[in-house]
């Protein structure tokens, strides 16, 4: 892993008495892509205005490059963001917008117009230099806001879902464009997002957060396939949560059946989670399955079919490109490296709540 | 819109033919025609007697200052009410509107009866043995007439103007490394034209007209440019001239009407 770049050290922060972040401790290294992502009220943005010197945690400190920023005002910072819903200025052409910060730091003129065509060349909006933003779509005044942004070259880019207005289409194709920047320009990027499918596909780290804690850190792969508690299982994806029995290591009983695991380290007869992701669960002869069931619902989803089946006391949610109509009658099968073991929640704020999204 | 509800238009339009459009038909003519009925510019030119022009100089200035008073008075106020996040500007709001609940020349009276040379202020400054205060019929008196009935119609458009920008915009321009000041005359300032040219409107076109706030603060010998054509309608029963005055002054205000068009493209100033 590279340079640590930014460590948040212990900090809290509540508004009028409710608790937004608790003893909240993070650290972001050089050149890393770090989405922060959890349901609305989970303090991911509030961690972004911390970063980004809006807001002042209560206690705690900001630790930048070994340099404690805790109470540096937002235009000493050596940091900048991406407002959601652009925050450009509406008063000034697209030159101007993206000069702003240049001007301020008294660079040269011709440094500044070549900045300015360096950055809407980046953001593929070339030619527009003497546009209001006003005239420009959504998708195009978010590319200004980041070019306003990056023509500081900013150590570390704060991005406040920025592509929460745009409609889906754009929004996959400004994901892509995200990532080439940041591998083009080689800084770091904090990114705020309830989008689980946008944290996946952008991010080399995700920080899942719930009600002002943080449930998990870890790559994309490690956050899908490895889920520490059912909130990051059922937050990331469909899945099936199903209480068990972890019997001993390797080997745990589901709805009364026994399944062979690879999980080990959980104890004899310990009540666990298992999560399976639906695409997880085999669908075979009702004889070959190690459950028997029977299909519920069926759903065309495109790429596959979302069936519900009835096994063992359990409605189970099943992903697959074979069909298998409502009624038939159907064995269940998982491979042992696809169930994942989690301990049961201890406190509350770890527990799977509904989500609202 | 459909032919029926064109109908819920007729009172108004009736009322404005009645009320707005005959009597702007009648200063038209008598403004243009002397008492023979012909046609002349007599009346109009006539603002450039010494008399006139004095007393249009003289508004001119005094609405200016107070403009620029109520301007001043107004905006810090403005800012702070539209960064109050609770709902606690509604009330501070309600305090300067209060004022305006009050009849107009009662209000104007009181500051008579205040500022006179034995009226209340100087009573109270005798009893302290301070020095009395002569305000009463200078410009003084009329400027500060002027700004405590028009500061509301200042701080309404500002107030709405600088509550509209959005908070982001402020904390993008301090992200890109502006301070206070420069964040102030860079974004919040251009962004807020719209309400201070409203502002600016709706104090510069009463104060310009007035009369009331003159002729009761101001006493005789301060003739502002309304106070002139009353007397002509009034007194010397010279409609034309008074007709003629009264044209010259509403270019003043139609010119300052078209730039406040121009600028308040939102229409902040229509709040009230």
């Amino acid at each position: 892993m590279s340079k640590e770049l930014i460590h948040l050290n212990n900090i809290s922060k509540s508004f009028d008495g409710q608790m937004v972040l608790d003893e909240l401790d993070l650290t972001i290294h050089e050149n890393e892509f770090v989405t922060l992502l959890g349901p609305s009220g989970c303090g991911k943005t509030t961690t972004l205005r911390i970063l980004g010197g809006f807001t002042t945690p209560d206690t705690g400190k900001v630790i930048f490059d070994g340099r404690d920023i805790t109470n540096v005002p937002p235009n000493k910072r050596p940091l900048n963001t991406v407002f959601q819903k652009y925050a450009l200025f509406t008063h000034m052409t697209i030159a101007e917008n993206i000069a702003f910060g240049l001007k301020i730091k008294k660079k040269s003129k011709q440094y500044i117009n070549d900045k300015i065509h360096y950055a809407l060349k980046l953001v593929n909006l070339d030619g527009y230099e003497n546009r209001m933003p006003d005239s420009l779509s959504g998708g195009q005044q978010q590319r200004i806001a980041i070019a306003r942004a990056i023509v500081n070259e900013p150590r570390l880019l704060l991005l406040d879902e920025p592509l929460g207005a745009l409609d889906l289409k754009l929004r996959q194709e400004m994901q892509y464009e995200l990532i080439r920047m940041k591998n083009e320009l080689g800084i770091t990027f904090v990114y705020v997002t309830h989008d689980q499918e946008e944290a996946l596909t952008m991010s080399d780290t995700i920080v899942v957060m719930n009600q002002g804690y943080i449930q998990q850190i870890g790559s994309p792969e490690s956050i899908y396939n490895e889920p520490e508690n059912a909130f990051v299982a059922d937050f990331i994806g469909d899945s099936n949560i199903i209480p068990a029995i972890m019997i001993e290591d390797k080997l745990v009983s589901i709805l009364g059946t026994r399944f062979a695991c690879v999980d080990t380290g959980f104890g004899h007869n310990k009540p666990v989670d298992v999560v399976i992701r639906p695409e997880d669960v085999e669908l075979v002869a009702p004889l070959d399955g190690i459950l028997q069931g029977v299909v519920t619902h069926l759903i065309f989803k495109g790429v596959h079919y979302e069936m519900e089946v009835m096994a063992g006391g359990f409605e189970w949610l099943v992903h697959s490109t074979a069909l298998h109509p409502v009624g038939q009658e159907v064995g269940i099968k998982v491979d042992p490296f696809n169930i994942q073991i989690m301990n049961k929640p201890e406190s509350e704020d770890e527990e799977a709540v509904s989500i609202d999204i | 819109m459909t032919s029926k509800s064109k109908w819920l238009s007729a009172p108004y339009a009736l009322w404005s033919v009645i009320f707005i459009i005959i009597p702007l038909g009648m200063i038209l003519y008598y403004g243009l025609t002397d008492k023979t009925g012909a046609f002349t510019l007599d009346n109009i030119i006539a603002i450039t007697t010494a008399g006139h022009a004095k007393a249009l100089r003289l508004s001119v200035l005094l609405s200016l200052v107070s403009t620029l008073i109520c301007f001043l008075l107004a905006y810090p106020l403005a800012m702070i009410l539209a960064n109050t996040k609770t709902n606690k500007h509604h009330f501070i709001i309600l305090i300067f509107i209060l004022p305006m609940w009050m009849n107009f020349l009662l209000r104007t009276l009181a500051w008579q009866t205040l500022l006179e040379k034995n009226g209340v202020i100087n009573s109270v400054l005798t009893f302290l043995n301070l020095p009395n205060l002569k305000i009463i019929n200078t410009p003084a008196a009329i400027v500060l007439g002027m700004v405590y009935n028009f500061l509301p119609f200042m701080i309404l458009p500002l107030y709405n103007a600088l509550a509209k920008i959005d908070k982001n915009v402020i904390n993008a321009a301090h992200d890109l490394g502006a301070g206070s000041v420069y964040t102030f005359i860079r974004i919040i300032l251009p962004l807020s034209v719209p309400g201070i040219i409203s502002g600016i409107t709706m104090v510069f076109v009463p104060a310009l007209t007035t009369f009331v706030i003159s002729a009761l603060l101001g006493g005789s010998k301060l003739l502002l440019i309304g106070d002139v054509i009353e007397q002509e309608f009034t007194r010397t029963s010279n409609w034309h001239l008074g007709s003629g005055l009264s044209i010259v002054l509403m270019i003043f205000i139609v010119i300052n009407m078209i730039a406040s068009a121009i600028f308040d493209k939102d229409g902040e100033g229509s709040m009230l």
